[in-house]
């Protein structure tokens, strides 16, 4: 029997219901996607536009980046983050990360401290870059080379050329491939859970492992993931509407 | 933490090569798992019956909206579930293996339909026509005209999602299974000393999956006609 009213019952901590924990971890998905994207999206572009400069001491450390954190697991760069940094760097500030930071802010309805989440972020936050700097580096190199050089016939200096010409170009043609890679950062927030962060999948999990109500507690934590999916797809393709760039042909995406 | 001890790692050789094996053992059963079931899928997406193609590509949607992890925990719970459910025995015990292989099969298939059906899309409408025109049926057609020509074109792509696959194998950490991550873990627990360990097993999945993606781009040049 389902019995979806186990929701409104008292979680044994936190001074909510059941349904506060999966609030909880809504919010806190949304936090860490949201502060991880940031980080991706800035990095990412720099990356990117990197990638394509007509100089190999700027592509070459952007591509070595990219290499690097594509081609590791997400997991395993979480634990690097997470249990490996604090060692290698000097011990005082190793002894930092691990005591004192965590105690410069408590966080809300959280059973983790500030470093579980400043971990995930950053990991996030810089392993999305490389997939961002890849999109933008596609979304430049997809403009006619036409462009690049007329820019520069009319006198443009390289720079200029990025930030008149191909810039503004590239990033309304990467709006679709964009929207894919929020949604992946979005998703792979889950992985946070691993380093104890108590996002969406966590809570779900925990609940289950409280009330043994599995199909309740998985099925309200899908049912809000498809939510918040659905709703940046819309979101999206309306903000892709409003910089479709004339006469280009959307690329589709997600 | 003092000087980084190569001795750790030398002395969990074995526990991590155990991992690595499972870890290897997950990736092969998924991919041929995930292709079979994905190119199903795509079949069904693209029929034009709707008691085919709802369904196929509701599933594969649900799958592409929730993280990784959470397919897991779902394969993980269901899966025990419809084993009693056919077999009608109670309690019959499905290995944690077994359920990590339903999830990921299932998740793989989900991804991959995504790409076959790409694939099935990109060979010209001509081609079943012309099999239907030759006297061939569906199966025949697909099998023999369409599938052949439409992997032929999927390749690169298959290829770098099976790299993604690949890193993918480590999620299973999250049901506790030893693989190649969760042997490191389990190694680190007992020795006292975690560094080293993922520092070696991020460097070995750092070697395989470049060297993998460096093969895949020089089979893409190669494969490509424009750059013959």
């Amino acid at each position: 029997m389902l019995e979806w009213k186990i929701f409104l019952e008292q979680a044994p901590s936190g001074g909510m219901t059941y349904l506060g924990w999966l609030g909880s971890g809504v919010m806190w998905t949304l936090l860490v996607s949201i502060c991880a994207w940031v980080i991706a999206f800035t990095l990412g572009s720099v990356l990117g536009v990197l990638r394509t400069v007509p100089n190999k001491w700027a592509s070459l450390p952007a591509t070595i980046y990219v290499e690097i954190f594509r081609n590791i697991p997400l997991l395993v760069q979480m634990f690097l983050w997470y249990f490996v940094m604090p060692e290698v760097v000097p011990a005082a500030m190793g002894d930092w990360l691990k005591q004192t930071y965590p105690t410069l802010i408590e966080l809300p309805f959280a059973q983790f401290s500030l470093w579980e989440f400043t971990a995930a972020v950053m990991c996030l936050g810089l392993y999305t870059a490389s997939r961002v700097a890849e999109q933008v580096r596609a979304g430049i190199q997809s403009l006619p080379r036409g462009q690049t050089n007329a820019g520069l016939a009319m006198g443009f200096t390289l720079t200029q050329v990025y930030k008149h010409v191909l810039l503004p170009m590239a990033f309304r043609l990467i709006v679709p491939p964009m929207t894919s890679e929020f949604l992946t950062i979005f998703k792979n927030s889950s992985t946070a859970l691993v380093i104890g962060v108590m996002e969406l999948t966590a809570q779900a999990r925990q609940i289950n492992e409280y009330t043994f109500k599995t199909f309740e507690a998985f099925s309200a934590a899908t049912l809000i993931y498809i939510a918040i999916t659905l709703t940046v797809i819309f979101f999206m393709r309306w903000l892709e509407k409003k910089v479709a760039v004339p006469g280009y042909v959307s690329q589709g995406g997600h | 933490m003092g000087e980084f001890d190569f001795q750790v790692i030398v002395k969990n050789l074995p526990l991590l090569w155990d991992g690595l094996l499972l870890s290897l053992k997950l990736f092969f059963i998924a991919l041929v798992g995930g292709i079979f079931f994905g190119t199903l899928l795509a079949m069904g997406r693209l029929s034009s019956y709707k008691i085919l193609s709802y369904p196929a590509a509701g599933f594969v949607n649900l799958i592409r909206s929730i993280p990784f992890i959470m397919a897991i925990f779902w394969f993980y719970f269901l899966t025990p579930e419809l084993v009693k459910l056919v077999t009608g025995k109670q309690g019959e015990a499905v290995g944690p293996f077994t359920s990590a292989v339903v999830a990921f099969i299932m998740v793989e298939a989900a991804y991959y339909s995504e790409i076959i059906r790409a694939g099935i899309q990109s060979v010209p409408r001509g081609q079943p026509w012309a099999a239907y025109a030759l006297g061939m049926n569906y199966w025949q057609a697909m099998g023999q005209v369409v599938l052949p020509q439409a992997f032929r074109n999927m390749i690169p792509i298959m290829l770098t999602q099976a790299i993604i696959l690949f890193q993918d194998t480590s999620l299973v950490y999250v049901v506790g299974l030893k693989d190649f991550l969760g042997a490191a873990s389990k190694g680190g627990q007992i020795s006292g000393r975690i560094v080293e360990l993922y520092v070696f097993v991020a460097l070995c999945f750092l070697v395989i999956c470049f060297s993998a993606s460096k093969l895949t781009n020089w089979l893409k040049t190669r494969m490509d006609p424009a750059a013959r």
